[in-house]
């Protein structure tokens, strides 16, 4: 395949995970947050190959790999066996309502583009265009992660800020080296376990996932002492 | 012994002092504290003698840091302040033998005292930033334990609070300052910052860094707030030595980054018109706010306060000269700045010594209740006289030679650029000569009050002498306050190398051109002034007047006080301490607001009057209209953010995606 043609392709993978991130942020259910979570770690793997592919570079295919087992398949999977052994309530429940979070998202994406400008100018990559998006994908996150009520959606918005982490270092490097991705893979896994672990540990101590109502419990409890 | 030799050993025995007093019981506690800090105290001060006279001597100690060991330095200035500190804590720790006797708590004191007496003679002979801050942040600290000895009563903590926070605000400062000495140089070390070449930008950042945080812990109005709570709370050994060198020591060390480091090459017109200034407001509102002060210790903490002042307007004033390319006036400024330096240890540690004497003996420092001490301790009483002449500047005693220098100073400062600067330098000798005469006013009112006439309580009357370890500490201050008022022309040129090694010019040999006899600062045309023939003219004068009035075989007869024809002779009757100043308080009313209250009792009939109480109180301007409001302001930031923190996980979030956005705007 010519360069040309590659360097169109990437574009495209990194439109859609802009637009991926955007769906996550949009959802108002959670079992369909989750599935565009997975989503997410697809886009990510094939993105992976394509660059591996593009590079001539062959370890990122195992890392490719290792993405779509772990951020395709394995954390979507942990998560839904927390939503559904804890009776999370199905909605989504956001702080801001959906029009002003999208706008904001908006707002930050356009200031992502913004910001990466010069950098584009002076790289020579295959996936230089695609670094504005994954700074956009970051802020997106993180907006993800302060816009919503309940603990277990801010653990996915922090799981996305990381696959968009992933995403800018494929984009900006050609891949890092194996043993860096092994490494953050692992974190990424003993992350999601130990908020899993957290999830029922909380739940048994304030009968809640909801931030601000563990938030009020400790509040009672420095006016108790 | 080399002069190095002898500032190590006087490091060295508080350290040893610190270690074993603690452990010790009783008596000998007391005994071994005071003898190892008399022993410091001597080798500082011939060390000091020593290191004036001889060239510069270094030593490079492997303590501290790994990569940079403790570097030590005795040049002229460090020698002088060496001698300023030793010839205070020798008399003091011979007073403290008898002052700390029946002192039951001493565990505090064997362990701070020591600590405070090291963290000053280290900062003097420190020759990098770190070995500085250390041994500074060392005297801070452990002069808030002293500050705090008697920590069960409220105002001492509070008094021990602020203290500790502004003495905190000026090593934030300092260090600020070395951190802008240390990125122009690269190097902790002094010689190197001293060769440094600095842009004018960043000597101006430097300067304004050190001379807040000097002038923060020397009680520069109006940083001064903590002074005069902190200094009467503290044992008054401890304030002799607090008020007498610790000041002297944040002197030193602007001095030191000053002069010395930045260099007189490096000055620009307004540093010294701004050191200038602020001397000479110290100057005046110090005496002002001294007379209004009933409480003896407070009242002497405000003289500091003047007295820094003082010493700031010969700083200030040889800062202008050596800017303007007058380098020999610039050093007869210096040198009068320093004079006053070691004048205003000894008097105003004497004062101290003589109140602490006082208030051993009475158990008060409230001068209302006081009166006719002269009876009942007559050696304290002639000492404390020798040193409020000396700090009114009458000669001929010491404060009298290096106020008369700073005047001769000013007076011969010729037109400098600007009318601003031309206008000025003539209002800071104004300011200077309101000050003293001030300061005048004030001590005959402490003399008056608090030793002559009647005594105004029971406990007072009963009142005895002190014992001869606390005579003899008092006795060798006092005795030098007298030497180094008639003999200024010795001891000026022992003086000479400072200005030699931060000017590059000798006053010497101009200063005796007229015989040893007559002290001439620049030109014997212009002025000169001789301690010795002032004094006998005096001896003369007042010989004359009494062998005038008794002439020989006229017997002296002692009869009852004139009392108005008033039966009853009561120790209302006299002017009290209030009662003295009140003049001066409605002279210098908008200044001092005081706020006065007179309440009459007439419970029969509005003719009948029974009692009147008048009861005055002078706030503290700076207290009221800068540190309250910066107070209050603080507070109400900090229950902002408390709210703000109180906001939970999402706000926490929000801050954090706020700040990486703004970061990104920022960087990118």
């Amino acid at each position: 395949m010519s360069g040309a043609f590659l360097q169109q392709l990437v574009d495209s993978l990194a439109a859609l995970m802009l637009l991926v991130s955007f769906a996550l942020l949009a959802q108002h259910r959670m079992l369909s947050v989750l599935n565009w979570f997975a989503a997410q770690g697809v886009l990510l793997a094939v993105t992976a190959v394509v660059v591996a592919y593009g590079t001539d570079n062959h370890e990122l295919y195992i890392s490719a790999v290792m993405t779509f087992l772990l951020k395709g398949l394995l954390l979507p999977w942990l998560l839904w066996r927390v939503i559904k052994e804890l009776h999370v309530h199905r909605e989504v429940e956001p702080l801001m309502n959906m029009p002003l979070t999208m706008l904001i998202a908006l707002a930050v994406t356009l200031f992502s583009f913004h910001i990466i400008q010069p950098i584009e100018k002076i790289s020579e990559l295959l996936t230089r265009d695609s670094m504005a998006i994954a700074t956009a994908c970051v802020l997106l996150g993180m907006l993800m992660m302060i816009t919503r009520r309940k603990a277990i959606t801010q653990v996915i918005g922090f799981l996305a800020v990381e696959n968009a982490l992933f995403f800018a270092a494929i984009g900006s490097t050609n891949g890092m080296p194996l043993v860096v991705e092994i490494g953050i893979a692992f974190d990424v896994l003993i992350a999601a376990l130990i908020f899993g672990l957290f999830f029922f540990q909380i739940r048994e101590t304030f009968d809640s996932l909801e931030v601000d109502i563990m938030q009020s419990h400790l509040i009672q409890e420095d006016e108790n002492e | 012994m080399t002069a190095m030799a002898l500032a190590i050993t006087a490091c060295g025995t508080p350290l040893l002092a610190s270690a074993i007093a603690p452990a010790l019981g009783g008596d000998a506690r007391r005994s071994i504290l005071c003898l190892l800090l008399a022993i410091s105290g001597l080798s500082a001060m011939i060390g000091g003698i020593q290191g004036l006279l001889t060239e510069p001597t270094s030593l490079i100690l492997p303590l501290g840091l790994p990569w940079l060991p403790m570097h030590f330095r005795v040049d002229g200035l460090s020698a002088f302040f060496l001698l300023v500190i030793g010839t205070l804590l020798l008399p003091v720790a011979i007073y403290s033998q008898g002052y700390l006797k029946g002192e039951k708590r001493l565990g505090a004191l064997a362990v701070f005292l020591p600590l405070f007496v090291l963290g000053m003679l280290g900062v003097v002979i420190a020759d990098d930033a770190f070995t500085f801050m250390l041994f500074w942040e060392m005297m801070s600290v452990s002069s808030y334990f002293l500050v705090t000895f008697e920590h069960e009563r409220l105002e001492n903590r509070k008094a021990g609070f602020i203290y500790l926070l502004m003495a905190h605000l000026a090593g934030l400062l300092i260090l600020g300052g070395f951190a802008v000495l240390y990125a122009a140089s690269g190097s902790f070390e002094f010689s190197v910052m001293r060769a440094a070449h600095l842009f004018p930008f960043w000597a101006t950042a430097a300067f304004l860094l050190v001379a807040f945080g000097f002038g923060t812990k020397a009680g520069v109005v109006p940083m001064h707030g903590w002074l005069p709570d902190a200094h009467p709370v503290a044992p008054s050994n401890v304030s002799a030595l607090m008020s007498g060198i610790m000041l002297k020591v944040a002197v030193f060390g602007f001095l030191r980054v000053v002069w010395d480091l930045i260099g007189p090459g490096d000055f620009q017109w307004w540093w010294g018109a701004l050191v200038l200034t602020a001397g000479s407001a110290s100057a005046v509102s110090g005496v002002l706010f001294a007379l209004q002060q009933h409480d003896l210790k407070r009242l002497l903490a405000y003289h500091s306060i003047e007295n820094i002042g003082i010493i700031l307007i010969g700083l200030g004033l040889g800062m202008l000269l050596a800017h303007f390319g007058h380098p020999l006036l610039a050093a007869l400024g210096l040198i009068a700045g320093l004079y006053h330096t070691i004048n205003h240890a000894l008097f105003k540690g004497l004062l101290f010594m003589g109140a602490g004497a006082v208030l051993h003996v009475t158990g008060t420092r409230d001068m209302e209740t006081m009166g006719g001490l002269i009876h009942r301790m007559p050696a304290t009483a002639l000492f404390f006289l020798v040193a409020c002449v000396s700090i009114s500047a009458l000669p001929p005693f010491n404060g009298f030679v290096s106020e008369w220098l700073t005047f001769q100073t000013a007076l011969m400062a010729p037109q400098l650029g600007g009318a601003l600067l031309t206008a000025i330098v003539p209002f800071s000798a104004a300011m200077l000569a309101l000050a003293g005469a001030l300061a005048a006013a004030c001590f005959v009112k402490v003399f008056g009050v608090v030793f002559l006439g009647h005594a105004r309580s029971e406990h007072v009357a009963g009142a005895h002498e002190v014992d001869g370890w606390m005579k003899l500490g008092m006795a060798i201050p006092a005795l030098l306050c007298l030497l180094l008022g008639l003999l200024p022309v010795m001891f000026i040129p022992l003086m000479d190398a400072i200005p030699a090694s931060l000017l590059h010019v000798s006053l010497g040999a101009h200063l005796y051109e007229h015989g040893w006899l007559w002290l001439t600062p620049v030109d014997a045309t212009h002025a000169s002034y001789s301690a010795p023939v002032a004094l006998a003219g005096m001896l003369g004068v007042g010989g004359l007047v009494y062998w005038w009035l008794h002439p020989k075989g006229c017997r002296i007869r002692r009869g009852a006080l004139w009392s108005c024809g008033n039966p009853h002779i009561h120790a209302r009757m006299q002017y009290n301490a209030t009662a003295f100043s009140q003049p001066l308080r409605r002279i210098f009313a908008g200044v001092l607001r005081p706020e006065e209250h007179i309440h009459v009792e007439r419970p029969a009939h509005k003719l009948l009057t029974r009692r009147v109480r008048y009861t005055v109180h002078v706030g503290d301007p700076a207290v009221r209209h800068l540190y309250q409001p910066l107070a209050r302001l603080t507070l109400g930031l900090a229950k902002r953010v408390r709210h703000e923190h109180q906001r939970g996980i999402h706000a926490y979030l929000a801050w954090t995606f706020a700040t990486i956005l703004f970061l990104l705007v920022a960087f990118a």
